[in-house]
This record gives structure tokens, C-alpha cells and sequence, in this order.
């Protein structure tokens, strides 16, 4: 069965035990009217508010006025937006295609019924346990070209040994790929081990009984199977990528120059530094619409479309 | 069980293959495991030594005078009292927001999966979908609500939204296990009489503790780990220990101490490494939990 479906015939289920659950039906009601709220103030309201912020004048303190999409055009000529969105958009990519393969082949190889696997999957798991600051600020120690890894290999004899990426514009937003890389594939690894893990034992005995090639079986047989796996493991990185920020502020804040901004930086340097709301809430309202286009089909698809189909 | 049976898919003599195996796993532990070891090597080295030698090297003089001075008096901007000042306001904030994030998250999942209530399914949607959308759309309005209602840079600031922005996650995690229960146990406890708090703490609590665990190790790793609500709402005087590790490691004002720096980063990653390295398998099952059926 599809993971989608699974909670669906329980909660049809419940709906059959007659009307009498209706009177008693209050309580419930009542536990859920505080998410309710919070739904209807926070998730709906604050987001319609900030939307309704982006077509304003608002600098330091919000108007109520209206200036049409002017924010919008400001925007779409601002360099460091445009910057940050093209960042995001090289950091989203190289990030999840990145975090896949290499989880990807981080499960495969370890479930090789390797020697020391718990030790393994610790040592791969481990960086996502720590904050964005502490791998931000790991990274950038490590690759900082006076003191760090250029100087190590230049000290091995490699005298015109170049590794500046983390300084150098072109390249900085590269260093945060690294740095997330580091961060995101064991999680990757966790979550397609346990695909593997549930993998039928007699499909690979009679992938042996037939002589087909292990790897083929992972390509051909496995990687299918855990398509569910998959399309989680990209939806909880993409989420990342949305919220990329405090790594980039720890590790270069948004440098060298405006190198490394991003979307996420860029609303809250204007929210909260350059007293530039409706500019802020202008760039949040692109992140928002942005995110919603990809995702309404798929929560739709998932979840509303699945719980209204006959089962 | 037959004699012809494949000798499986998992040799365990050596060959080119399983040396080729071990090298891969090798080759990435040692990435992985790099920042950590500069991390510990440099906050155990005096400055000259960090200026002079190889970041890869073990300290030749070792010290902890980095560690005691990232603890207690390294400056965060204009104040010099240490990262401790933010361990403990991290802890202040990650009590009682665990605790009532994990309540939230039960009670939801519990209501939702048990109780038909009229547009639950509607308000679980939007929780969702609410999950996905970037921080930054919700944060300028809260900041408005949080400052019109006097409580804006307090502790109780802080705890209500990391109980709100876990709201989504925590509902789901109770929502799919509790819907994974077999349904004749709530009938049973419905024919028994039992109400909706009843059946809650009485039946279901108590079978939650695998959930409890996982939201535990979820929430306290990603609340310790925040950084964006506790610059924005927590207030000068309660700013988490992320938010003063980034303050300590720019603010610094002529040489930067990288010894300081590193042993601050050590101490702010401390408690999630604890977590995780105390929990094992627990961390892992939590994520792939939440993952899979996500």
C-alpha cells in the first residue's frame, strides 16, 4: 500500500461508529479550538497581513497604504535580491540533488553488512544533530584560505595551492553547498537505510537466483521501491533550503560583499536592520508564493485528495 | 531452507569489492568527522600555536584556557560574562517549550485522529502546509501582535512561538501514530464509558511513549539548534545560546581567538551531541518515524 493512504482507513473507521459520537464530540472540539486559533491568527492572518504589508510604503513603522506592485518592481531590481534568488536557486539544487546522491550511495555501501555499521551511520548522522551556527561556524574556520585548508595543503609542498573559495565571489556560495552537504545527507542516509531495511529479503534472493547484478538490483528494483523514501527525504531538504539563513550568517553573512545573500536573509535585513518593511515583506510574499506553487498540488494530492477518495 | 540456497547478497570473505566498500565508508566518515576534530584540536591550542601551525594538527602545548574563558568570559558584543549567560538562557527556554510543544502536539493528534470534529482535516491542511512556508512570512506581523500585547523580547514570548512554529511537525508525529493504533482499542474505552480526557491520559498517553520519546529528541534538538526566533523574539536579556555563539564569533573586536571561538562552538553543539550520541538508535528512529510516514 501507498505510505500515503496509510492513515485513511483508520480515521474512516472512526467515522463509523454512529451518530452518538456527535453530543460527545465537544471536548475534542474544544482541544483543538487553541491550534484552531493559532491556525487562523498565525498561519492565515500573519501571512495575508504581511502580504497586505508588501503593497504599502512602510519603512520604519507599517502604513496602511497602497502603492500597487511598486515594491515588487523595486525588487526585481534590486541586486542583492536578485542575487539572493539566484543563490537560492543554485544552493536548492546542488543541495538536494547533493544530499540524495550521496545519502544514496552512504545507504547503499552501508548496508553492505559492513563491520562497525553502527559506528558508521553515527559518524554520518552526528553533524545533523548540530545547530546551522556551529556548522556555519566549523566550516568557515576550516576553509578560511590564511589558516585553514589552503594553508595545510600549502604546507604538504603545493606552494600555488588555491582553495579561496570562501572568499571569492564567484565561489563563496559553494563553501554553504559544502557546509549543508556536511549537515543534510546523513539525514538522507537515516531515512533511505530504513527504505532498505524494509526492503523484502526474498527479492534479492531472487534477484541472485536470476544473476542479476547487485548493482542493477539497486537501480532497477530498490531505487524504485523507495520512491516514498525519496519524495519525503526531498521534501524535509527543500524545506531546508527554503529556510536557508542562519547558516549563511554564521559562516559568511551573506559575504563576500553581497555573495552569498539569500532570500531569507534579505527579508530580515530589511524587517529588522533597514527599517525597509513593505521591501521586506515584498521579497517574503515571493519566498511565500514560491514555496505555495510547489507545494499546494503535492499536500493536495497527499492528503485532501487522498482522505476524500472512496476507500 | 535448501542446500541450493544463494549464498545472499552479503559476502563476508574480502574482496576488491568489500576493500572498495570499506574505502567509500572510510573516505566519508573522515569527511564527516574533519569539522569536529579541527573544531576540538583548535580549541585546544593557544593563539600561537593556531597562527603558526597546521589546523589539522593535535595541540602540542595543550590547554583548556580557551574553554574556560568561551565559558565564562568571552564577549558577546559589549558584555564579556561567556557563552554560559546563553547556555542557561537556552535551557530557560528549552523546558518549557518542549514540554508544552509535545502536549500541543498529543492533544492535537489525538483529537484528530479519534474525533471527527467538523473542518479538523481543513485545520490539519493548513498546519501542514503552514510548515513549509519560510519563517519570515509570519515573522514582522507576530512581531506587531507580541509588542501590541506587551509580552514581545520576554521569555513567555519565546516558549509561545517555538509551541507554535511546532505545532505542525508535533501534530503530525501524534497524529500518524495514533492513527496507526488499532481503532477496536479506542471503541473498547468509548463503550467503557470513557470520555475524551479520559481515554486520552488513561489509554492513550500511556501507550505514547515511544512518540513521547521521539518528539522529545526532535524538539529538544531543534529548539537548542534555533536561531531565527530567539534573535527575533526572545530580547537582549534572553537570547539563546546559538544567537550568542554567532554574537561572540563576530563581534570580536581586533585578532579574532579562533581557540574561543571553536571551544564556544563546542559548548553550543553540547547538548544536541548528548542527545543524540545518548539516544542512538532513538534519533535515528524518530527522524525515519516522522520521515516515512510524513
Amino acid at each position: 500500500m501507498d505510505s500515503a493512504t496509510i492513515p485513511v482507513p483508520t480515521v474512516r473507521a472512526a467515522s463509523t461508529q454512529g451518530r452518538r459520537l456527535v453530543r460527545t464530540r465537544l471536548p475534542a472540539a474544544l482541544a483543538l479550538l487553541p491550534t484552531a486559533l493559532v491556525v487562523l491568527v498565525v498561519y492565515i492572518g500573519c501571512m495575508l497581513w504581511t502580504v497586505r504589508l508588501s503593497f504599502t510604503s512602510s519603512t520604519l513603522l507599517p502604513k496602511l497604504d497602497w502603492v500597487g506592485l511598486a515594491q515588487y518592481s523595486r525588487l526585481f531590481v534590486n541586486d542583492r535580491f536578485v542575487t539572493s534568488a539566484e543563490n537560492i536557486v543554485i544552493f536548492g539544487v546542488l543541495f538536494i540533488s547533493g544530499c540524495l546522491i550521496l545519502g544514496f550511495l552512504l545507504a547503499v555501501f552501508i548496508d553492505q553488512n559492513v563491520r562497525a555499521e553502527g559506528i558508521f551511520r553515527t559518524v554520518f548522522l552526528y553533524p545533523y544533530a548540530m545547530s546551522f551556527v556551529v556548522t556555519g561556524v566549523a566550516w568557515q574556520w576550516f576553509l578560511n584560505p590564511g589558516l585553514g585548508l589552503q594553508k595545510v595543503v600549502r604546507d604538504l609542498g603545493f606552494e600555488s595551492f588555491t582553495f579561496d573559495w570562501l572568499v571569492n565571489p564567484d565561489m563563496a556560495i559553494y563553501t554553504i553547498v559544502i557546509a549543508g552537504l556536511w549537515h543534510g545527507s546523513g539525514l538522507t542516509m537515516a531515512i533511505l537505510l530504513a527504505g532498505l531495511r524494509g526492503v523484502d529479503e526474498d527479492l534479492w534472493k531472487a534477484a541472485k537466483v536470476d544473476g542479476v547484478p547487485t548493482w542493477r538490483v539497486y537501480t532497477s528494483i530498490v531505487l524504485p521501491l523507495l520512491r516514498p523514501m525519496v519524495v519525503t527525504a526531498t521534501v524535509l531538504l527543500a524545506t531546508g533550503v527554503v529556510k536557508l539563513y542562519d547558516l549563511v550568517v554564521a559562516m559568511t553573512m551573506g559575504g563576500p560583499g553581497i555573495a552569498t545573500e539569500v532570500p531569507a536573509k534579505f527579508v530580515m535585513d530589511h524587517l529588522f536592520e533597514r527599517n525597509n518593511i513593505a521591501l521586506g515583506t515584498a521579497a517574503a510574499t515571493i519566498m511565500l508564493i514560491t514555496v505555495v506553487a510547489v507545494l499546494a498540488p503535492w499536500v493536495y494530492a497527499r492528503y485532501i485528495r487522498a482522505q476524500r477518495r472512496p476507500a | 531452507m535448501s542446500a541450493l540456497e544463494p549464498q545472499g547478497r552479503r559476502p563476508r570473505h574480502l574482496t576488491i569489492g568489500r576493500v572498495g566498500v570499506y574505502a567509500f565508508l572510510i573516505t566519508a566518515a573522515l569527511f564527516f568527522l574533519l569539522p569536529l576534530w579541527i573544531m576540538v584540536v583548535t580549541s585546544l591550542k593557544p593563539m600561537d600555536e593556531i597562527r603558526l601551525g597546521n589546523i589539522l594538527a593535535l595541540p602540542a602545548a595543550m590547554t583548556i584556557e580557551a574553554w574556560t574563558k568561551a565559558w565564562s568570559s568571552a564577549c558577546t558584543g559589549l558584555e564579556c560574562n561567556g557563552i554560559s549567560v546563553g547556555f542557561w538562557n537556552s535551557v530557560r527556554i528549552l523546558i518549557p517549550s518542549v514540554i508544552l510543544s509535545i502536549a500541543a502536539g498529543a492533544i492535537n493528534g489525538y483529537a484528530l485522529s479519534f474525533w471527527r470534529v467538523k473542518g479538523a482535516n481543513v485545520m490539519f491542511g493548513v498546519l501542514l502546509l503552514g510548515a513549509f512556508i519560510p519563517y519570515q512570512v509570519f515573522l514582522y506581523p507576530l512581531v506587531r501582535i507580541f509588542s501590541m500585547s506587551g509580552i514581545y523580547n520576554s521569555l513567555t514570548c519565546i516558549v509561545i512561538v517555538h509551541v507554535i512554529f511546532g505545532l505542525p511537525t508535533m501534530t503530525l508525529l501524534f497524529r500518524n501514530y495514533y492513527a496507526g493504533l488499532p481503532i477496536e482499542l479506542f471503541k473498547a474505552a468509548r463503550i467503557d464509558g470513557g470520555g475524551f480526557w479520559t481515554i486520552f491520559f488513561r489509554v492513550m498517553l500511556p501507550m505514547s511513549t515511544p512518540m513521547l520519546v521521539v518528539a522529545t529528541i526532535l524538539q529538544t534538538t531543534g529548539i537548542w539548534n534555533d536561531f531565527i526566533f530567539g534573535l527575533t523574539f526572545a530580547g537582549r536579556e534572553n537570547l539563546p545560546m546559538t544567537v550568542q555563539l554567532n554574537n561572540i564569533v563576530h563581534s570580536t573586536q581586533g585578532e579574532r581567538a579562533y581557540n574561543v571561538d571553536m571551544a564556544a562552538t563546542m559548548l553550543a553543539a553540547l547538548v544536541p551531541l548528548v542527545v543524540y550520541f545518548v539516544s542512538g538508535r532513538w534519533f535515528v528512529r524518530g527522524i525515519a518515524a516522522g520521515a516515512v510516514k510524513g
